[in-house]
């Protein structure tokens, strides 16, 4: 397999054929900020948080969907990204019901995370206060649409990963929201296993187990790596 | 700054739980340090009435949530050279303004269950302030200076933020809502 060398902020790094520039700056130990990309899913390229700015092109790419190419030279950390990433961030705030103080994931929160390493320490936006429900319909988990970013990692972890697709998303614009089958309470749903990789996917608290009080849960999405690589090497312990 | 006076120190408490002043409190032994380098003129610790003219530094807990807060953070924009929205109720609304998500009269409904009741708080008597239909951030209102997120913040992070304004420096980020 061909290996390609192309510059990320200054340093030389290495990536396989077909490898992404985010993949090939994790690698490196280059921070690039995400919220919808997670290693073993497919990448919508929703968040838009991971753009960088690659020399010779005039456009902003996302480093999730944009292979790296030989001699490329990528800045993953200007001014201007850092202010366009703020900008996403606060959009993201305004468009939900975020308190952090009262969220399950309180301290584990990767939007809380992002926001404090951009420097987030308020929101320029009037915020929507949209009027969201919550589905407690299922016997362990919880759906809180007011904390929900529409990352769909939920949705790609279930049907990718556990092959369900008990999860999507209905609607439009403002209206979007995740579902589970056909818009029925979770706990009706026959496809769904109770597998609970969408729960541990979700990188805020819309998506928690319902036995945990405030700022108990801690989440991880690398599970879906070893899954993969279980999966490949037939090794399962 | 006049350099022949100590620079003066407020803290205020609009719509929030007291909680940021409580943490204000955690300084310690700080505080005898914090009382040497400014004169502390103003605070719901304190047994003052009136918000005083000529502050340096005003930290602002709470969001506005009546008619008396939006008074009294309009008169302590006008008297103060700095003013810190001081903690998650003060910056992001926070639980205070939770109650966003609702009408008013379904809150007080809610909350005192006698339409009677509700009748009179929509036009309440002296001195019960009348409720905001919606919550409001303090940039809602008045130009906020510095922003210190926390549900409270740390007393560290009260002492680092104080301390890099009378120093005349930019206060350190990087801080979480909540936690
Ligand atoms: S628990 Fe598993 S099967 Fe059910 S919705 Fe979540 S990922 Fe899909
Ligand atoms: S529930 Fe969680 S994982 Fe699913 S789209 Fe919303 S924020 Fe993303």
């Amino acid at each position: 397999m061909s290996v390609h060398t192309l510059e990320i902020d200054g340093r030389m790094v290495t990536a396989l054929e077909g490898e992404t520039i985010l993949a090939a700056a994790e690698d490196a130990g280059i921070f690039i900020p995400k919220l919808c990309a997670v290693e073993g899913l497919s990448a919508p390229g929703a968040c838009r948080l991971c753009m960088v700015e690659i020399a010779g092109q005039n456009k902003l790419r996302a480093a999730c969907l944009t292979r790296a190419a030989e001699g490329m030279v990528v800045r993953t950390e200007t001014s201007a990204l850092r202010e366009q990433r703020k900008l996403l961030v606060e959009l993201l705030l305004a468009e939900g019901n975020h308190v952090c103080s009262v969220c399950v994931v309180n301290g584990y929160c990767e939007l809380q995370s992002l926001a404090a390493a951009l420097d987030v320490d308020h929101v320029r936006f009037t915020p929507r206060y949209p009027a969201r429900t919550i589905d407690l319909s299922h016997e362990r988990f919880g759906l809180d649409h007011n904390r929900c970013i529409l990352c769909t990692r939920c949705v790609r972890a279930c049907d990718e990963i556990e092959g369900a697709h008990t999860l999507d998303v209905a609607g439009r614009g403002r209206t979007a929201r995740i579902i589970t089958d056909l818009a029925e309470p979770w706990g009706h749903s026959e496809s769904c296993t109770g597998c609970g990789k969408c729960v541990r996917t979700c990188p805020t608290g819309a998506l928690f187990l319902k036995n945990k009080p405030a700022a108990e849960m801690k989440k991880d999405s690398g599970f879906i790596r070893q899954i993969i690589a279980a999966r490949r090497e037939k090794i399962w312990i | 700054m006049d350099l022949n006076r100590r620079p003066r120190l407020a803290t205020a408490w609009l719509g929030g739980c007291s909680g940021c002043h409580m943490s204000f409190l955690d300084l310690d032994e700080r505080l005898i340090d914090l009382a040497a380098a400014a004169d502390i003129c103003y605070s719901p610790l304190m047994d003052i009435k009136e918000f005083p003219e000529a502050v340096d530094i005003a930290l602002v807990e709470g969001a506005v949530a009546n008619e008396d807060h939006l008074r009294d953070l309009r008169t302590i924009r006008a008297r103060s050279k700095t003013l810190i929205a001081f903690g998650d109720c003060a910056v992001t609304g926070n639980v205070t303004a939770m109650r966003n998500l609702f009408p008013l009269e379904n809150i007080l409904e809610a909350a005192y269950g006698d339409p009677a009741v509700v009748r009179a708080l929509s036009a309440p008597p002296d001195p019960v302030p009348r409720l905001l239909g919606r919550v409001l951030r303090l940039h809602d209102v008045v130009e906020v200076d510095w922003y210190l997120p926390g549900c409270p913040p740390s007393a560290d992070s009260i002492f680092e933020i104080i301390t890099a304004v009378l120093a005349g420096k930019k206060p350190p980020g990087g801080r979480k809502f909540g936690c």
